[in-house]
């Protein structure tokens, strides 16, 4: 269970985070989706204890970031969005070293390893020095370094940022592994679609604010507002062009010839669509087939953002 | 038990500096340097003597020599080892998981300290079969050569504590090297020239009673605190000429116990800077 309430950050006059506030439920996977310096590397930083907000707190389980931050570190795996590893340092060593560092008994530790590496297919690296690791195989020994205490909170910043399509793939299946565990997941990304697909919740951020935050359908619907809607005819374009320009809430309309097909936005409710379409059934109109045409959420994801971002 | 003692840092990097070569050619550097000096002062005094014996007291003036290089050498060797604790990690971005392990800040540099500390005394050993040539000649007691290498280690706890505290609050490395540096030129320079203006003002005023300024410039002052560990006569001349009796090495065993408990509390209090409430 995760709480932000009221969350402020401030570098001198700038406000990096305004007034978050979140609630999260424990297994949830929540993707933070914002564009580059919209405050996602803050929030996280603040959950991880690494920083102190301006105002407001975050409580990880029931304790305060700011008053118990030791028994917060003992709850979160953090992963932050750029790391170094220590050169010099074998795989199994580095593990090893942050085993340590919480304090896990050696005799643990040496059962710990063989695991967390068979968990984030590093097992054949065991032996080999940590730098010499490809990018993608030092940010899931990364993960496995998070992983370390058995948390069960993990908070990920841009963990697939920088990977290379196959390397993603590997990434997002061991998240949805580690989602059947029933961890709670925090996983940050400025590309939104990454997320969609293995996220329950998502909370869009931008210039330190919240502006939207649910399941991936209710954002869509929350921030698309205008529906798609194509619909097919069998005859009679010119027509059904003139009825539907009668319709106040009817814009942007478009005809494909070739296709016998039109297209347009829709502002109008689920009950005035009915409406509209017995209506146009009464009209004689030869329309055979009505589809709502799927936003991607990259479309959604920019067209909020550039909406926010106008001083 | 053993898990109560052990502190995870201490333990890499102490691993880490093992395995770099940076510490390999420094300990290499250190005993060449001892080495160059050793056998350039037996060809030096046996070539005075025309003969090729030595005698236990200019074995006693190169023990003298010795301690002073030694001394020099480790003031100059352990701001290299201890600069970087903190401000490397920074630098190489692994300082922000290092500060989401539950150790506390305490453990984290009291462990960064100490492996430079221990690597010190390493070197310290190493260089002892250099000083068992002075035993075979004699003209020293072994109980001094104990009460240096104590003050060896008060000065590398010291010199070493300031050298992690700016590296917790500079940013850069180079930085805090560059101010711990600062701070043996101050200790081992700038007290030196304090004491003697201070004695010269003392002289000129033609003052009664106790210079205690310039006791206290001489008292600080590393190279001071081996001569008079050398040779108990240096210290009575300081008592002469400053009318302070209190032997220079209390004064330098309380300053430099402040200077370490000084230098680490400001270093465990700002390595979670950003977090206000941290220990
Ligand atoms: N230490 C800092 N000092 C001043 N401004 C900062 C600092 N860290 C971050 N910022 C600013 O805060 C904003 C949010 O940054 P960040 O949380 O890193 O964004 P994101 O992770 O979403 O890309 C950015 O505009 C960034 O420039
Ligand atoms: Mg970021």
């Amino acid at each position: 269970m995760i709480e932000i309430r009221d969350l402020t950050k401030k570098y001198g006059s700038f406000t990096a985070l305004d007034h978050l506030n979140l609630t999260l439920t424990e297994g949830t996977v929540f993707g933070f989706v914002g564009a580059n310096g919209a405050g996602k590397s803050t929030t996280f930083s603040i959950l991880a204890t690494l920083l102190s907000p301006t105002t407001g707190d975050a409580f990880i389980n029931g304790k305060s970031i700011i008053k118990e931050p030791t028994e917060v570190r003992k709850q979160i795996g953090y992963m932050p969005d750029f790391f170094g590893v220590y050169d010099q340092l074998k795989v199994d060593e580095y593990l090893d070293f942050y085993g340590a560092s919480y304090g896990i008994p050696s005799a643990e530790r040496k059962l710990l390893i063989p695991q967390l590496l068979e968990l984030v297919n590093l097992t054949t690296k065991r032996y080999e020095y940590v730098d010499l690791l490809s990018r993608g195989m030092k940010q899931r020994l990364c993960l496995a370094r998070a992983l370390i205490h058995d948390p069960n909170v993990l908070i990920l910043d841009e963990p697939a940022s920088g990977l290379d399509p196959r390397a993603r793939v590997e990434m997002r299946d061991i998240l949805r592994h580690l989602k059947t565990m029933g961890k709670t997941i925090l996983i940050s990304s400025h590309i939104l679609p990454e997320l969609a697909e293995m996220c329950d919740e998502i909370g869009v951020i931008d210039n330190g604010k919240l502006i939207a935050h649910g399941n991936v359908a209710a954002i869509q619907a929350q921030l698309q507002g205008e529906k798609r809607i194509a619909i097919k005819v069998t005859e009679k374009l010119v027509e059904v062009r003139a009825f539907l320009e009668e319709d106040p809430l009817i814009s942007a309309i478009d005809v494909v010839e070739n296709r016998l097909e039109i297209v347009f936005n829709y502002r109008g409710t689920d009950a005035e669509q009915v409406a509209l379409l017995k209506k146009a059934v009464m009209a004689d109109l030869p329309i055979y087939a009505v589809s709502e045409e799927e936003k991607d959420l990259e479309d959604v994801f920019m067209a909020i953002t550039k909406g926010a971002d106008s001083p | 038990m053993m898990e109560r003692v052990y502190n995870p840092v201490f333990v890499k990097e102490l691993k880490l500096r093992f395995r770099s070569f940076k510490s390999f050619s420094g300990l290499m550097f250190y005993l060449a340097v001892l080495c160059v000096f050793i056998v350039g002062f037996l060809l030096v005094t046996t070539e005075f003597t025309g003969r090729g014996f030595f005698k236990p007291d200019i074995s006693f003036i190169m023990f003298a020599v010795l301690s002073i290089v030694q001394m020099a050498l480790v003031l100059f060797i352990t701001p290299s080892l201890t600069a970087g604790a903190i401000s490397s990690e920074r630098e190489r971005q692994t300082l922000p998981i290092l500060l989401t392990t539950t150790q506390s800040s305490t453990q984290i540099i009291i462990g960064k300290l100490l492996s430079s500390v221990a690597f010190l005394v390493l070197m310290l050993i190493a260089g002892l079969p250099l000083y068992s040539l002075v035993f075979l000649f004699g003209g020293v007691a072994p109980s001094q050569v104990v009460s240096i290498f104590l003050f060896y280690l008060v000065t590398v706890l010291a010199i070493g504590s300031i050298g992690v505290m700016f590296s917790t609050i500079t940013k850069r490395t180079i930085v805090a090297m560059i101010a711990t540096y600062g701070s043996i030129i101050f200790l081992g320079g700038i007290t030196a020239f304090f004491f003697f203006l201070t004695i010269a003002f003392h002289g000129m005023t033609a003052a009664v009673g106790n210079s205690w300024m310039s006791y206290f410039w001489a008292a600080i002052n590393p190279g001071a605190l081996m001569l008079t560990l050398i040779s108990p006569e240096m210290g009575e001349g300081l008592t002469e000429v400053s009318g302070v009796s209190l032997p220079v090495w209390v004064t330098y065993l309380i300053v430099y116990s402040l200077i370490i408990v000084f230098s680490l509390t400001i270093a465990i209090r700002k390595l979670r800077a950003n977090m206000k409430n941290n220990r």
